[in-house]
């Protein structure tokens, strides 16, 4: 048992109790709980672990099954992948609490079925954020979409007719970057990351690489739902069970974000992204800017609350890719950052939405009239995770934002800069909204508020939210160690401020 | 000749004694190739995903010429899903192995600790253990997603 090992064994816990899981859960319910929170535990604490040592000792890589790199597939575990694996692994830690619990309530006699793709899924994640092989990318990448499709079916109504757009939309995406990865080995003969980084400036071939560079952005475009491929997200997430949508949510389009800052700067070069093809880097922030702008646009006419996280949080990918494609050192640390803290959020006011839907069985704007007199908890972890949507001081929302707008405004991209201010405004008249029927309008009499158990949420339900409220505020007046420490190491050489 | 011929009155329409007949010929030799594809995966063309789908194709072949219900007797639906579980488990639990025992992951000549017969024999071992596991997990997956295919979840009369 070597520390070697250690991000292997995080990753490997999840995947293992997937299986587990469907074993010792067909027989009793009782595993299903402590075999999945005990991995995932184990793979929090291993990722935590693992982060510590890559500060301490560096960067390093990982051969698996030694078979030697351009050959084998190889892990890379640097500053960036080591904090997205603590980030995924702690965000799925706190779902699963919530989603035991409401899987419970939904899907009862399914819930062996549903915590097995739900692991492998964690698995598939965790996975992507260590790959350092092109390839091995894809495989994992269509291991974790699969995973989501079965969980978004397994929602009621018309869940299964989003997942199948969604598998349509999914299937287009992995297409493309499959043909990136096509096209980028027949030039190299490669699959291996930096092996291909290597090979690829000594080719005199700028049209196939710009093909290969074109299909492998567009796929993961489609994958991580930026604005006008976005049309599969709103009904896939929101119809999904509440279990699948609390985890889903926060970490599936993060984590492909993180995959296009890989495939940025890891596979080509900051050069070659940035300053190759005139034109193209402006091109993207005015993308990411109409993004922004569209979805929060939509976000407002939405009456449900889930239905209108999901278009919020189309908007945030609009803001981390802006945020990338900047091209310069600030707006880069405030999209890593960005991704760390829109994590965090999205799984507050997920959580959040979860317990209401637990205990009031709707999301419908008229239904959450006089909601913070019967679950006050409850809503102020929502109205904290609300406040960093928008970006007021003390929550991380801020201080991502913050680094985003000071990166648009020093690239001088104004329009990314409106955008930015435009979609904070936004926010606030949409949770404001919100917080005016749910604290001012009284329950109606509509509402059989007598036959309903009053008061918060389950404990089981609760925790993980009141936890993640505070992880907010720690985030967020932890803003300078991390972008100091952590985030700051990540950047590509040439950037770091 | 009459026996036979009342025989295939009896039985409804769609029901072939020469198909029945030959599938249950067949049904043995092809489990028996499908064993050899996995078992000689390892130093030649083959392997455990390919035996694994002729080890499943050949449950398919059984519902296909008689019923569902006919192959779920061979086979039935919890102990598919036992073996599914278990073939993939005995993939990454020999790859964890290799990893508790001091090599990388899936470093098979790590697993000479347990039994000294060489590293490099321990590899070519290895990979045969994970085949056999590639091997049921698949085997079990492609009989399970034709009943479930086939009969729209409820594993009843099927196709």
């Amino acid at each position: 048992m070597t520390s070697t090992n250690l991000h292997m064994y995080v990753m490997m816990a999840p995947l293992l109790a997937a299986f587990a899981v469907n074993l010792l859960g067909r027989v009793s319910r009782a595993w299903i709980g402590p075999l999945s929170l005990g991995a995932l535990t184990f793979s929090t604490i291993g990722a935590l672990l693992t982060l510590l040592r890559v500060l301490h000792h560096g960067a390093y890589r990982y051969t698996v099954g030694n078979w030697q790199p351009p050959f084998g597939i190889e892990l890379v575990i640097d500053p960036l992948s080591a904090l997205m694996l603590l980030l995924v692994s702690g965000v799925a830690l706190l779902a699963t609490c919530s989603a035991l619990k409401s899987v419970q309530n939904e899907l009862p006699g399914r819930e062996h079925l549903f915590f097995t793709l739900y692991m492998i899924l964690v698995a598939g994640l965790l996975g992507l954020v260590l790959t350092g092989d092109a390839f091995n990318l894809y495989v994992l990448l269509e291991i974790t979409s699969i995973t989501t499709y079965g969980l978004i079916a397994m929602g009621s109504g018309r869940a299964a007719l989003s997942s199948f757009n969604y598998i349509i939309m999914g299937s287009i995406g992995a297409c493309f970057y499959l043909l990136g990865v096509g096209y980028l080995y027949i030039l190299t003969g490669t699959l291996n990351m930096a092996d291909i980084a290597s090979i690829l400036p000594g080719l005199n071939a700028p049209a196939a690489i710009a093909t290969a560079f074109a299909f492998l952005l567009v796929g993961l475009w489609v994958k991580m739902a930026l604005f006008p491929l976005h049309i599969w997200l709103p009904n896939a997430y929101s119809q999904a069970p509440t279990g699948a949508g609390v985890m889903i949510a926060p970490l599936m389009t993060k984590v492909t974000i993180y995959l296009m800052i890989r495939v940025m700067f890891s596979i080509f070069s900051p050069d070659y992204t940035f300053f190759a093809h005139a034109g193209v880097q402006a091109g993207i922030v005015w993308a990411a800017s109409l993004a922004i702008l569209c979805a929060s646009g939509l976000a407002l006419a939405q009456r449900n609350l889930r239905r209108m996280l999901t278009y919020i949080l189309i908007a945030e990918v609009g803001y981390m890719v802006g945020g990338v494609w900047l091209a310069n050192g600030t707006g880069m640390t405030g999209a890593m950052l960005h991704i760390v803290n829109d994590a965090l959020m999205t799984l507050c006011l997920f959580l959040a939405a979860a317990a209401i839907i637990y205990r009031t069985g709707s999301l419908e704007f008229d239904r959450l009239h006089g909601l913070y007199r019967r679950m006050p908890l409850t809503m102020a972890a929502f109205t904290v995770g609300a406040f960093s949507m928008i970006g007021i001081p003390p929550t991380c929302g801020f201080f991502s934002k913050w680094y985003l707008l000071l990166g648009a405004v020093q690239a001088q991209h104004w329009e990314f800069v409106a955008a930015l201010l435009a979609s904070s405004l936004i926010n606030a008249v949409l949770f404001f909204r919100l917080f005016e029927l749910a604290y001012f309008k009284p329950a109606g009499e509509d509402v059989p508020s007598a036959s309903q158990p009053c008061g918060d949420a389950p404990p089981l339900l609760l925790s993980p939210l009141v936890l993640t409220a505070v992880a907010l505020l720690v985030v967020g007046l932890g803003t300078g160690p991390l972008i100091e420490n952590v985030i700051r190491l990540a950047l590509p050489p040439g950037f770091a401020p | 000749m009459k026996l036979l011929q009342e025989r295939v009155k009896d039985r409804p329409a769609g029901e072939n004694l020469i198909i029945r007949t030959a599938v249950r010929l067949m049904i043995p030799f092809i489990q028996l190739y499908g064993l050899y594809v996995i078992v000689h995966g390892h130093y030649s063309p083959g392997g455990g995903f390919q035996g694994g789908v002729v080890l499943g194709a050949s449950f398919i072949l059984l519902a296909l010429a008689y019923d569902l219900r006919t192959s779920l007797r061979f086979m039935s639906e919890r102990v598919n899903a036992v073996l599914g579980n278990v073939g993939v488990l005995i993939y990454t639990g020999t790859g964890l192995l290799c990893a508790l025992l001091g090599g990388l992951f899936l470093d098979y000549s790590a697993l000479d600790r347990i039994l000294p017969l060489g590293p490099v024999e321990w590899r070519s071992l290895g990979i045969f253990v994970v085949e056999v596991g590639v091997g049921i997990a698949v085997m079990s997956i492609m009989t399970s997603l034709f009943w479930d295919l086939g009969s729209g979840g409820e594993m009843d009369e099927g196709l």
